[in-house]
């Protein structure tokens, strides 16, 4: 009962937030709605049981993810309105709905055989933090350093990539002088 | 009605899905696509935990924690590259990034 009201009220919200962000023409709008949609994601999975996930990704996407996109933010111009494609409203909407079909079909097509044993079963009498830890430090070790590589070598192109010129400021300098060096980078491009 | 099964989340999973690829189709800003593709990740985090916790396996629980962790490290280069675009070009717009166009 209880189960079936937070489900609903849960799923209404969030195809709320994400259409938001889908729609809204200002940048700073669709921002707020993602990070409210994205803890709205988490208690889905608090009532799957799923509790580590759920904190997981209360962290990880309210907490880094936003913040990564906020900074992201300040450096472009998010107060004009932003343009959107014109095109066919039926062909995206129908074509949207059919891709999302499809992927659905691709991951219920092997339960609708009902050969699907679990592999990893969930313990009794463990709570999920400790079944996850004991399944990804086991089964799931490798991947999981594979990840962290990843993250290692997302953070070094984070760094190198926008780090670039940091100790110029576009705001103290002339226009002359923003111009030349634009002038200089083109020529470097170019060369 | 009141049962919630896997194929209430199963839905859910889909028209969530279904928005992000809306969004992926009518933005033009990189941002907002970026946005977009979050929604899309996470509509297929939701079915993982869903399968996980109907078929009482861990699977689905640690491909979720690794789609987090791709996500996470896409956004972290993805805005890189985005920052150094808008400071050469002074725009975000996908028309202007046609310059690979053969």
């Amino acid at each position: 009962m209880f189960e079936a009201i937070a489900f609903y009220l849960f799923a209404f919200l969030t195809i709320v937030m994400f259409f938001i962000t889908v729609t809204t023409a200002q940048a700073l709008y669709a921002l707020t709605a993602l990070a409210a949609g994205m803890i709205f994601i988490s208690a889905f999975f608090f009532i799957l049981g799923a509790d580590f996930l759920g904190a997981v990704q209360i962290v990880v996407y309210s907490g880094a993810v936003m913040a990564l996109y906020a900074f992201g933010m300040m450096f472009f111009d998010t107060t004009r309105d932003l343009k959107e494609k014109k095109g066919n409203k039926f062909i995206i909407v129908g074509l949207s709905t059919l891709a999302a079909v499809l992927v659905v079909i691709i991951f219920a097509a092997p339960m609708v055989t009902n050969n699907i044993t679990a592999l990893y079963p969930i313990a009794e009498g463990v709570g999920n933090t400790q079944a996850v830890g004991v399944v990804l430090f086991t089964k799931y070790l490798i991947p999981f350093e594979v990840a962290a590589v990843m993250l290692l070598v997302a953070m070094i192109a984070g760094i190198v990539l926008a780090g670039k010129k940091m100790d110029l400021s576009l705001t103290e300098m002339s226009d002359a002088e923003i111009r030349d060096m634009r002038k200089e980078k083109n020529k470097k491009v170019l060369s | 009605m009141m049962e919630i099964g896997l194929n209430h989340y199963l839905v859910l999973s889909t028209i969530l899905f279904a928005i992000g690829l809306i969004g992926v189709m009518r933005r033009k800003n990189l941002l907002m696509l970026f946005f977009a593709t979050e929604i899309l990740l996470n509509s297929v985090n939701i079915s993982f935990a869903a399968i996980s916790h109907y078929y009482g396996d861990l699977t689905g629980q640690m491909f979720a924690f690794f789609v987090i962790a791709i996500a996470a490290s896409e956004v972290a280069v993805g805005l890189g590259l985005l920052i150094v675009w808008h400071k050469s070009h002074n725009n975000i717009d996908l028309e202007q990034m046609s310059t690979m166009r053969g």
